[in-house]
Protein backbone atom coordinates (compact mmCIF):
# COMPACT_ATOMS: atom_id res chain seq x y z
CA UNK A 1 0.00 0.00 0.00
CA UNK A 2 1.34 3.42 -0.82
CA UNK A 3 1.68 6.42 0.88
CA UNK A 4 -0.80 8.34 -0.80
CA UNK A 5 -3.73 5.42 -0.36
CA UNK A 6 -2.87 5.49 3.02
CA UNK A 7 -3.36 9.16 3.59
CA UNK A 8 -6.52 9.19 1.40
CA UNK A 9 -8.12 6.69 3.66
CA UNK A 10 -7.24 8.90 6.83
CA UNK A 11 -8.97 11.71 5.37
CA UNK A 12 -12.33 9.48 4.13
CA UNK A 13 -12.47 8.51 7.75
CA UNK A 14 -12.06 11.84 9.24
CA UNK A 15 -14.68 13.25 6.77
CA UNK A 16 -17.28 9.74 7.26
CA UNK A 17 -16.45 10.28 11.01
CA UNK A 18 -17.12 13.97 11.63
CA UNK A 19 -20.33 13.91 9.86
CA UNK A 20 -21.82 11.07 11.47
CA UNK A 21 -20.92 11.99 14.89
CA UNK A 22 -21.85 15.55 14.12
CA UNK A 23 -25.31 14.27 13.55
CA UNK A 24 -25.70 11.61 16.34
CA UNK A 25 -24.19 14.35 19.29
CA UNK A 26 -26.71 15.45 21.65
CA UNK A 27 -24.96 18.70 21.92
CA UNK A 28 -25.06 20.91 19.74
CA UNK A 29 -21.84 22.66 20.31
CA UNK A 30 -20.22 19.29 20.07
CA UNK A 31 -22.10 18.81 16.50
CA UNK A 32 -20.64 21.88 15.03
CA UNK A 33 -16.91 21.63 15.88
CA UNK A 34 -17.52 17.63 14.37
CA UNK A 35 -19.08 19.49 11.41
CA UNK A 36 -15.95 21.73 11.17
CA UNK A 37 -13.49 18.01 11.65
CA UNK A 38 -15.38 17.00 8.29
CA UNK A 39 -14.79 20.41 6.42
CA UNK A 40 -11.21 20.55 7.15
CA UNK A 41 -10.69 16.96 6.16
CA UNK A 42 -12.60 18.02 2.75
CA UNK A 43 -10.22 20.92 2.46
CA UNK A 44 -7.50 18.08 3.40
CA UNK A 45 -8.50 16.03 0.51
CA UNK A 46 -8.14 18.82 -1.89
CA UNK A 47 -4.67 19.75 -1.18
CA UNK A 48 -4.35 15.67 -1.17
CA UNK A 49 -5.60 16.04 -4.85
CA UNK A 50 -2.80 19.22 -5.42
CA UNK A 51 -5.79 21.85 -5.93
CA UNK A 52 -4.31 23.95 -3.05
CA UNK A 53 -6.60 27.22 -4.27
CA UNK A 54 -9.52 25.44 -3.02
CA UNK A 55 -8.96 23.94 -0.01
CA UNK A 56 -7.19 27.01 1.29
CA UNK A 57 -10.92 28.63 -0.02
CA UNK A 58 -12.84 25.42 1.51
CA UNK A 59 -10.45 26.45 5.19
CA UNK A 60 -11.66 30.50 4.57
CA UNK A 61 -15.37 30.08 3.53
CA UNK A 62 -16.68 26.93 5.35
CA UNK A 63 -14.32 26.89 8.85
CA UNK A 64 -13.27 30.73 9.09
CA UNK A 65 -16.91 31.76 8.23
CA UNK A 66 -19.55 29.52 8.31
CA UNK A 67 -18.52 27.32 11.34
CA UNK A 68 -17.72 30.43 13.07
CA UNK A 69 -20.96 31.73 12.16
CA UNK A 70 -22.99 28.51 13.07
CA UNK A 71 -21.01 28.47 16.51
CA UNK A 72 -21.92 32.16 17.51
CA UNK A 73 -25.22 31.81 16.67
CA UNK A 74 -25.38 28.38 19.08
CA UNK A 75 -23.74 31.28 21.76
CA UNK A 76 -26.87 33.74 20.79
CA UNK A 77 -30.05 31.09 21.43
CA UNK A 78 -30.33 29.78 24.60
CA UNK A 79 -29.78 26.29 26.28
CA UNK A 80 -26.51 25.67 24.10
CA UNK A 81 -25.26 23.71 27.19
CA UNK A 82 -28.15 21.06 27.73
CA UNK A 83 -28.48 18.14 25.91
CA UNK A 84 -31.20 18.34 22.44
CA UNK A 85 -34.06 16.47 22.70
CA UNK A 86 -34.24 12.95 21.33
CA UNK A 87 -35.94 12.88 17.67
CA UNK A 88 -38.89 10.84 17.93
CA UNK A 89 -39.21 7.57 15.70
CA UNK A 90 -41.18 9.13 12.93
CA UNK A 91 -38.51 11.76 12.02
CA UNK A 92 -35.67 9.03 12.37
CA UNK A 93 -37.06 6.92 10.09
CA UNK A 94 -37.85 9.30 7.64
CA UNK A 95 -34.73 11.06 7.83
CA UNK A 96 -32.86 7.29 7.54
CA UNK A 97 -34.79 6.55 4.40
CA UNK A 98 -33.59 9.90 2.91
CA UNK A 99 -30.21 9.39 3.56
CA UNK A 100 -30.05 5.82 2.23
CA UNK A 101 -32.18 7.07 -0.76
CA UNK A 102 -29.72 9.83 -1.54
CA UNK A 103 -26.73 7.27 -1.02
CA UNK A 104 -28.15 4.95 -3.80
CA UNK A 105 -28.45 7.97 -5.96
CA UNK A 106 -24.99 8.71 -6.02
CA UNK A 107 -24.12 4.97 -6.14
CA UNK A 108 -26.53 4.67 -9.32
CA UNK A 109 -24.69 7.61 -10.77
CA UNK A 110 -21.19 6.82 -10.73
CA UNK A 111 -21.94 3.40 -11.68
CA UNK A 112 -23.44 4.56 -15.02
CA UNK A 113 -21.45 7.48 -15.26
CA UNK A 114 -18.23 6.76 -18.30
CA UNK A 115 -15.05 8.30 -16.80
CA UNK A 116 -13.41 9.32 -20.03
CA UNK A 117 -9.77 9.96 -19.07
CA UNK A 118 -9.28 13.79 -20.42
CA UNK A 119 -6.16 14.00 -23.41
CA UNK A 120 -5.68 17.34 -23.54
CA UNK A 121 -2.91 19.14 -21.64
CA UNK A 122 -3.45 19.81 -17.95
CA UNK A 123 -3.40 23.42 -16.82
CA UNK A 124 -1.48 24.27 -13.41
CA UNK A 125 -4.17 25.32 -11.51
CA UNK A 126 -2.63 28.31 -10.09
CA UNK A 127 -4.31 31.91 -9.15
CA UNK A 128 -3.30 33.23 -12.30
CA UNK A 129 -4.92 31.03 -14.82
CA UNK A 130 -7.95 30.39 -12.21
CA UNK A 131 -8.14 33.85 -12.30
CA UNK A 132 -7.94 34.33 -16.06
CA UNK A 133 -10.84 31.61 -16.89
CA UNK A 134 -13.16 33.11 -14.11
CA UNK A 135 -12.97 36.61 -15.91
CA UNK A 136 -12.68 35.32 -19.62
CA UNK A 137 -15.34 36.16 -22.14
CA UNK A 138 -14.06 33.50 -24.63
CA UNK A 139 -15.53 29.87 -25.20
CA UNK A 140 -15.37 28.07 -21.62
CA UNK A 141 -15.44 31.74 -19.65
CA UNK A 142 -17.03 31.90 -16.56
CA UNK A 143 -17.63 35.87 -16.68
CA UNK A 144 -21.32 35.33 -16.64
CA UNK A 145 -21.85 32.84 -14.04
CA UNK A 146 -18.88 35.52 -12.17
CA UNK A 147 -21.01 38.37 -12.28
CA UNK A 148 -24.41 36.89 -11.39
CA UNK A 149 -22.56 35.55 -8.26
CA UNK A 150 -21.18 39.03 -7.46
CA UNK A 151 -24.55 40.52 -7.58
CA UNK A 152 -25.95 37.75 -5.81
CA UNK A 153 -23.50 38.29 -3.00
CA UNK A 154 -23.65 42.48 -3.14
CA UNK A 155 -27.50 42.16 -2.59
CA UNK A 156 -27.15 40.20 0.26
CA UNK A 157 -24.89 42.20 2.48
CA UNK A 158 -26.97 44.93 1.14
CA UNK A 159 -30.06 43.30 2.71
CA UNK A 160 -28.07 42.73 6.13
CA UNK A 161 -26.69 46.50 6.27
CA UNK A 162 -30.56 47.34 6.13
CA UNK A 163 -31.34 44.93 8.41
CA UNK A 164 -29.01 45.59 11.05
CA UNK A 165 -29.40 49.37 10.56
CA UNK A 166 -30.77 51.53 13.10
CA UNK A 167 -33.28 54.32 11.87
CA UNK A 168 -33.33 57.32 14.70
CA UNK A 169 -37.17 57.74 15.11
CA UNK A 170 -37.97 61.19 14.02
CA UNK A 171 -39.07 63.31 16.85
CA UNK B 1 17.91 15.73 2.05
CA UNK B 2 15.34 14.19 0.13
CA UNK B 3 17.76 12.30 -2.39
CA UNK B 4 20.02 11.17 0.23
CA UNK B 5 17.06 9.95 2.27
CA UNK B 6 15.65 8.15 -0.88
CA UNK B 7 19.10 6.25 -1.06
CA UNK B 8 18.83 4.69 2.38
CA UNK B 9 14.86 3.78 2.29
CA UNK B 10 13.49 2.21 -0.36
CA UNK B 11 9.79 2.25 0.59
CA UNK B 12 7.65 4.67 -0.59
CA UNK B 13 5.63 4.86 2.52
CA UNK B 14 8.40 4.47 5.29
CA UNK B 15 10.34 7.68 3.01
CA UNK B 16 7.20 9.93 3.47
CA UNK B 17 6.67 8.83 7.13
CA UNK B 18 10.55 9.47 7.80
CA UNK B 19 10.55 12.92 6.17
CA UNK B 20 7.22 13.63 8.15
CA UNK B 21 8.42 12.67 11.57
CA UNK B 22 12.08 14.51 10.71
CA UNK B 23 10.70 18.02 9.48
CA UNK B 24 7.76 17.48 12.37
CA UNK B 25 9.86 17.19 15.19
CA UNK B 26 12.66 20.16 14.05
CA UNK B 27 10.00 22.44 13.76
CA UNK B 28 8.20 21.50 17.02
CA UNK B 29 11.66 21.72 18.84
CA UNK B 30 12.65 24.95 17.14
CA UNK B 31 9.24 26.50 17.98
CA UNK B 32 9.19 25.73 21.45
CA UNK B 33 12.85 27.17 22.11
CA UNK B 34 11.38 30.17 20.24
CA UNK B 35 8.90 30.47 22.76
CA UNK B 36 11.13 30.47 25.24
CA UNK B 37 13.29 33.14 23.97
CA UNK B 38 10.32 35.15 23.37
CA UNK B 39 9.22 35.16 26.84
CA UNK B 40 12.45 35.91 28.15
CA UNK B 41 12.92 38.57 25.22
CA UNK B 42 9.50 40.35 26.25
CA UNK B 43 10.06 40.29 30.71
CA UNK B 44 13.48 41.94 29.03
CA UNK B 45 12.00 44.40 26.70
CA UNK B 46 9.11 45.43 29.81
CA UNK B 47 11.81 45.98 31.50
CA UNK B 48 13.66 47.91 29.38
CA UNK B 49 10.80 50.24 29.11
CA UNK B 50 10.36 50.70 32.62
CA UNK B 51 13.77 51.23 33.58
CA UNK B 52 13.89 48.28 35.63
CA UNK B 53 16.44 45.19 35.49
CA UNK B 54 13.95 42.56 34.53
CA UNK B 55 14.56 38.43 35.33
CA UNK B 56 18.38 38.45 36.45
CA UNK B 57 18.60 35.48 38.94
CA UNK B 58 18.13 32.68 37.34
CA UNK B 59 20.93 32.09 34.62
CA UNK B 60 22.77 34.14 33.31
CA UNK B 61 21.12 37.34 32.62
CA UNK B 62 18.14 35.63 34.27
CA UNK B 63 17.49 33.53 30.84
CA UNK B 64 16.68 30.05 32.60
CA UNK B 65 13.97 32.08 34.52
CA UNK B 66 10.99 30.94 32.11
CA UNK B 67 12.66 27.04 32.29
CA UNK B 68 12.21 27.60 35.87
CA UNK B 69 8.29 28.72 35.16
CA UNK B 70 8.01 25.81 32.81
CA UNK B 71 9.19 23.35 34.87
CA UNK B 72 6.50 25.01 37.25
CA UNK B 73 3.98 24.71 35.08
CA UNK B 74 4.86 21.23 34.29
CA UNK B 75 4.30 20.16 37.82
CA UNK B 76 0.97 22.33 38.50
CA UNK B 77 -2.06 19.98 38.67
CA UNK B 78 -3.92 20.99 35.08
CA UNK B 79 -7.70 21.55 36.55
CA UNK B 80 -10.75 20.27 34.53
CA UNK B 81 -13.72 21.89 36.55
CA UNK B 82 -16.81 19.59 36.70
CA UNK B 83 -19.01 21.75 35.02
CA UNK B 84 -16.87 22.32 31.74
CA UNK B 85 -17.54 19.98 28.88
CA UNK B 86 -14.50 17.95 28.93
CA UNK B 87 -13.92 16.64 25.78
CA UNK B 88 -13.86 20.30 23.91
CA UNK B 89 -11.82 21.59 27.70
CA UNK B 90 -8.99 19.54 26.59
CA UNK B 91 -9.22 19.48 23.04
CA UNK B 92 -9.62 23.18 22.54
CA UNK B 93 -5.39 23.96 23.86
CA UNK B 94 -4.47 21.20 21.39
CA UNK B 95 -6.74 23.16 18.14
CA UNK B 96 -4.86 26.33 19.41
CA UNK B 97 -1.51 25.20 19.36
CA UNK B 98 -1.61 23.35 15.92
CA UNK B 99 -3.30 25.83 13.86
CA UNK B 100 -0.48 27.72 14.91
CA UNK B 101 2.11 25.69 14.05
CA UNK B 102 -0.07 24.79 10.63
CA UNK B 103 0.75 28.50 9.53
CA UNK B 104 4.61 28.25 10.03
CA UNK B 105 5.19 25.42 6.81
CA UNK B 106 5.05 28.32 4.02
CA UNK B 107 7.47 30.51 5.56
CA UNK B 108 10.89 30.89 3.90
CA UNK B 109 13.28 31.06 6.71
CA UNK B 110 16.61 31.17 4.40
CA UNK B 111 17.78 31.03 1.01
CA UNK B 112 16.08 27.45 -0.38
CA UNK B 113 14.92 26.58 3.48
CA UNK B 114 11.44 26.37 3.24
CA UNK B 115 9.01 23.35 4.56
CA UNK B 116 6.15 23.74 2.41
CA UNK B 117 6.71 26.67 -1.00
CA UNK B 118 2.89 26.34 -1.76
CA UNK B 119 1.78 28.33 -5.04
CA UNK B 120 -0.70 30.25 -2.64
CA UNK B 121 1.72 30.86 0.44
CA UNK B 122 -0.10 33.87 1.58
CA UNK B 123 -3.62 32.76 1.17
CA UNK B 124 -2.58 29.86 3.13
CA UNK B 125 -1.53 31.29 6.41
CA UNK B 126 -4.26 33.72 6.05
CA UNK B 127 -6.89 30.41 5.69
CA UNK B 128 -5.21 28.98 8.72
CA UNK B 129 -5.09 32.03 11.11
CA UNK B 130 -8.96 31.67 10.90
CA UNK B 131 -9.32 28.72 12.33
CA UNK B 132 -7.69 30.02 15.68
CA UNK B 133 -10.86 31.48 16.47
CA UNK B 134 -12.47 28.53 16.63
CA UNK B 135 -9.93 27.13 19.37
CA UNK B 136 -10.66 30.43 21.49
CA UNK B 137 -14.61 29.66 21.00
CA UNK B 138 -14.33 26.27 21.85
CA UNK B 139 -11.95 27.05 25.52
CA UNK B 140 -14.48 29.90 26.14
CA UNK B 141 -17.67 27.97 25.78
CA UNK B 142 -16.31 24.62 27.31
CA UNK B 143 -15.32 26.06 30.53
CA UNK B 144 -18.82 26.95 31.17
CA UNK B 145 -17.87 30.19 33.24
CA UNK B 146 -19.81 33.43 32.68
CA UNK B 147 -16.17 35.58 32.02
CA UNK B 148 -15.19 32.66 29.94
CA UNK B 149 -17.61 32.90 27.49
CA UNK B 150 -17.62 37.06 26.84
CA UNK B 151 -14.13 37.26 26.65
CA UNK B 152 -14.35 34.38 24.25
CA UNK B 153 -17.13 36.02 22.01
CA UNK B 154 -14.77 39.33 22.16
CA UNK B 155 -11.47 37.70 20.88
CA UNK B 156 -13.80 36.21 18.20
CA UNK B 157 -15.63 39.32 16.95
CA UNK B 158 -11.94 41.06 17.05
CA UNK B 159 -10.18 38.18 15.32
CA UNK B 160 -12.91 37.75 13.13
CA UNK B 161 -12.75 41.65 12.51
CA UNK B 162 -9.10 42.28 12.07
CA UNK B 163 -8.87 39.75 10.14
CA UNK B 164 -9.98 41.66 6.61
CA UNK B 165 -7.58 44.63 7.30
CA UNK B 166 -4.83 42.34 7.22
CA UNK B 167 -6.11 40.06 4.12
CA UNK B 168 -6.71 44.23 2.22
CA UNK B 169 -3.20 44.92 3.27
CA UNK B 170 -1.63 41.74 2.32
CA UNK B 171 -3.24 41.72 -1.24
CA UNK B 172 -1.93 45.48 -2.23
CA UNK B 173 1.69 43.11 -2.14
CA UNK B 174 0.47 40.24 -4.20
CA UNK B 175 -1.00 42.80 -6.76
CA UNK B 176 2.68 44.54 -6.87
CA UNK B 177 4.39 41.53 -6.99
CA UNK B 178 1.89 39.69 -8.99
CA UNK B 179 2.00 36.26 -7.17
CA UNK B 180 0.77 34.47 -3.66
CA UNK B 181 3.61 32.48 -3.42
CA UNK B 182 6.05 33.57 -1.00
CA UNK B 183 9.02 32.54 -2.26
CA UNK B 184 8.30 34.53 -5.06
CA UNK B 185 7.06 37.41 -3.12
CA UNK B 186 10.48 37.28 -1.67
CA UNK B 187 12.07 37.15 -5.22
CA UNK B 188 10.08 40.00 -6.49
CA UNK B 189 12.13 42.30 -4.06
CA UNK B 190 15.54 41.60 -5.29
CA UNK B 191 16.34 45.02 -6.41
CA UNK B 192 14.60 46.47 -3.52
CA UNK B 193 12.25 45.81 -0.33
CA UNK B 194 8.70 46.64 -1.31
CA UNK B 195 8.23 49.10 1.67
CA UNK B 196 10.81 51.25 0.19
CA UNK B 197 10.11 50.43 -3.73
CA UNK B 198 6.07 51.17 -2.79
CA UNK B 199 5.88 54.43 -1.97
CA UNK B 200 3.63 55.43 0.52
CA UNK B 201 0.51 53.39 0.02
CA UNK B 202 3.32 50.06 0.54
CA UNK B 203 3.72 51.99 4.18
CA UNK B 204 0.35 52.54 4.58
CA UNK B 205 -0.69 48.93 4.27
CA UNK B 206 2.78 47.65 5.97
CA UNK B 207 1.31 50.03 9.54
CA UNK B 208 -2.73 48.94 8.56
CA UNK B 209 -0.76 45.41 9.10
CA UNK B 210 0.93 45.58 11.76
CA UNK B 211 -2.06 47.50 13.81
CA UNK B 212 -3.96 44.73 12.49
CA UNK B 213 -1.92 41.42 13.26
CA UNK B 214 -1.07 42.96 16.94
CA UNK B 215 -5.19 42.76 17.70
CA UNK B 216 -5.53 39.60 16.03
CA UNK B 217 -3.14 37.89 17.94
CA UNK B 218 -4.83 39.48 21.28
CA UNK B 219 -1.33 41.60 22.51
CA UNK B 220 -1.54 45.11 24.09
CA UNK B 221 -3.31 47.42 23.65
CA UNK B 222 -5.50 44.97 22.09
CA UNK B 223 -5.74 42.65 24.57
CA UNK B 224 -8.94 43.31 26.15
CA UNK B 225 -9.57 39.23 26.51
CA UNK B 226 -7.37 39.28 28.94
CA UNK B 227 -8.44 42.78 30.48
CA UNK B 228 -8.32 41.53 34.66
CA UNK B 229 -10.35 43.89 36.29
CA UNK B 230 -13.46 43.48 33.87
CA UNK B 231 -13.26 39.58 32.82
CA UNK B 232 -10.39 38.09 34.95
CA UNK B 233 -8.34 35.88 32.49
CA UNK B 234 -11.04 36.00 29.38
CA UNK B 235 -11.62 32.63 27.72
CA UNK B 236 -8.56 31.08 29.54
CA UNK B 237 -9.72 31.47 32.62
CA UNK B 238 -10.36 28.18 33.80
CA UNK B 239 -7.01 26.84 32.66
CA UNK B 240 -4.06 25.89 34.40
CA UNK B 241 -0.98 24.49 34.67
CA UNK B 242 0.62 22.67 30.73
CA UNK B 243 -2.87 23.29 28.98
CA UNK B 244 -2.35 26.96 30.27
CA UNK B 245 0.77 26.84 29.18
CA UNK B 246 0.08 26.24 25.59
CA UNK B 247 -1.85 28.79 25.09
CA UNK B 248 0.97 31.19 25.81
CA UNK B 249 3.17 28.41 23.23
CA UNK B 250 0.44 29.36 20.44
CA UNK B 251 0.40 33.23 21.64
CA UNK B 252 4.19 33.52 21.17
CA UNK B 253 4.55 31.17 17.64
CA UNK B 254 1.41 33.48 16.44
CA UNK B 255 3.42 36.35 17.40
CA UNK B 256 6.49 35.22 15.55
CA UNK B 257 4.52 33.87 12.25
CA UNK B 258 2.86 37.67 12.04
CA UNK B 259 6.53 39.08 12.42
CA UNK B 260 7.66 36.64 10.03
CA UNK B 261 4.94 37.34 7.50
CA UNK B 262 5.56 41.13 7.87
CA UNK B 263 9.46 40.45 7.26
CA UNK B 264 8.63 38.49 4.01
CA UNK B 265 5.72 40.28 2.67
CA UNK B 266 7.46 43.98 2.72
CA UNK B 267 10.99 43.82 4.38
CA UNK B 268 12.14 41.39 1.71
CA UNK B 269 12.52 37.82 3.75
CA UNK B 270 15.99 36.50 3.70
CA UNK B 271 16.86 38.98 0.68
CA UNK B 272 19.81 40.94 1.85
CA UNK B 273 19.32 44.96 1.78
CA UNK B 274 20.48 45.83 -1.57
CA UNK B 275 20.06 49.91 -2.83
CA UNK B 276 20.23 50.55 -6.48
CA UNK B 277 23.67 50.75 -8.67
CA UNK B 278 26.02 50.52 -5.43
CA UNK B 279 27.54 47.52 -6.18
CA UNK B 280 30.19 47.13 -3.88
CA UNK B 281 27.16 47.94 -1.16
CA UNK B 282 25.22 45.27 -2.03
CA UNK B 283 28.27 42.66 -2.54
CA UNK B 284 28.98 43.38 0.99
CA UNK B 285 25.69 42.83 1.95
CA UNK B 286 25.27 39.28 0.22
CA UNK B 287 28.10 38.20 2.28
CA UNK B 288 25.64 38.39 5.37
CA UNK B 289 23.59 34.75 5.19
CA UNK B 290 20.31 34.75 4.64
CA UNK B 291 19.17 33.19 7.68
CA UNK B 292 20.03 36.16 9.81
CA UNK B 293 18.84 38.66 7.47
CA UNK B 294 15.42 36.83 8.12
CA UNK B 295 15.37 36.54 11.71
CA UNK B 296 17.06 39.88 11.87
CA UNK B 297 14.04 41.53 10.11
CA UNK B 298 11.98 39.21 12.04
CA UNK B 299 13.18 39.79 15.67
CA UNK B 300 12.90 43.73 14.60
CA UNK B 301 8.93 43.52 14.54
CA UNK B 302 8.74 41.26 16.84
CA UNK B 303 10.54 43.67 18.92
CA UNK B 304 8.37 46.74 18.36
CA UNK B 305 5.00 44.89 18.61
CA UNK B 306 6.59 43.83 22.04
CA UNK B 307 7.09 47.87 23.11
CA UNK B 308 3.66 48.78 22.04
CA UNK B 309 2.37 47.12 24.85
CA UNK B 310 3.93 49.36 27.36
CA UNK B 311 3.21 52.45 25.14
CA UNK B 312 -0.34 52.37 24.75
CA UNK B 313 -3.59 51.97 27.10
CA UNK B 314 -5.88 48.94 26.50
CA UNK B 315 -8.94 50.30 24.05
CA UNK B 316 -12.39 49.51 24.79
CA UNK B 317 -14.44 47.01 22.87
CA UNK B 318 -16.12 49.74 21.20
CA UNK B 319 -13.17 51.61 20.39
CA UNK B 320 -11.44 48.27 19.15
CA UNK B 321 -14.84 47.93 16.40
CA UNK B 322 -14.52 51.45 15.75
CA UNK B 323 -10.96 51.46 14.61
CA UNK B 324 -11.25 48.48 12.66
CA UNK B 325 -15.01 49.10 10.63
CA UNK B 326 -14.86 53.17 10.75
CA UNK B 327 -10.92 53.71 9.99
CA UNK B 328 -8.51 51.19 9.28
CA UNK B 329 -10.94 49.17 6.67
CA UNK B 330 -11.73 51.98 4.01
CA UNK B 331 -8.08 53.34 4.83
CA UNK B 332 -7.13 49.82 3.29
CA UNK B 333 -9.73 49.41 0.84
CA UNK B 334 -8.91 53.56 -1.01
CA UNK B 335 -5.26 52.26 -0.44
CA UNK B 336 -5.70 49.12 -2.54
CA UNK B 337 -7.43 51.02 -5.48
CA UNK B 338 -3.97 53.71 -5.36
CA UNK B 339 -1.86 50.13 -5.23
CA UNK B 340 -3.77 48.84 -8.53
CA UNK B 341 -3.50 51.84 -10.50
CA UNK B 342 0.33 52.13 -9.18
CA UNK B 343 1.13 48.28 -10.29
CA UNK B 344 -0.93 49.19 -14.22
CA UNK B 345 0.86 52.15 -14.48
CA UNK B 346 4.20 51.03 -13.33
CA UNK B 347 5.10 53.89 -10.49
CA UNK B 348 6.98 51.57 -8.08
CA UNK B 349 10.74 51.00 -8.51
Amino acid sequence: MSASIVIFYILAAVIIGGGLLAVTERKIFRSAVYLLFSLIGIAGLYFYLNYEFLGAVQIVVYVGGIVVLIIFSIFLTAESGDDMKKPNLWRVTFSGLATLFACLLVLWLIQGHLFVSNTGTALEPNVRNIGRQMLSTAEHGYILPFEVVSILLLAAMIGCIVIAMKIKPKT
Amino acid sequence: MHLWLRAAISSDLLLLVTEMVIIGVSLIVFLVLLCFFLGWMERKVAAFMEIRLGPNRVGPMGSMQIVADTVKLLFKEGLTPNASDKFLFNLAPGIMVVTSMLAVAPIAFAKNFQIWDVNIGVLYVSSISSMAVIGILMAGWSSSNKYSLIGAMRSGAQIVSYELSIGLSLISIVILSGSLQLSEIVESQANGWWLFKGHIPVIISFVIFVIASTAEINRAPFDLTEAEQELTGGFHTEYSGMKFAMFLLSEYINLFIVSAIAATIFLGGWMPLHIGTWASFNHIMDFIPSSIWFLGKTFFIIFIIMQFRWTFPRLRIDQLLNLEWKYLLPISMVNIIIVTAMAIFGWHF
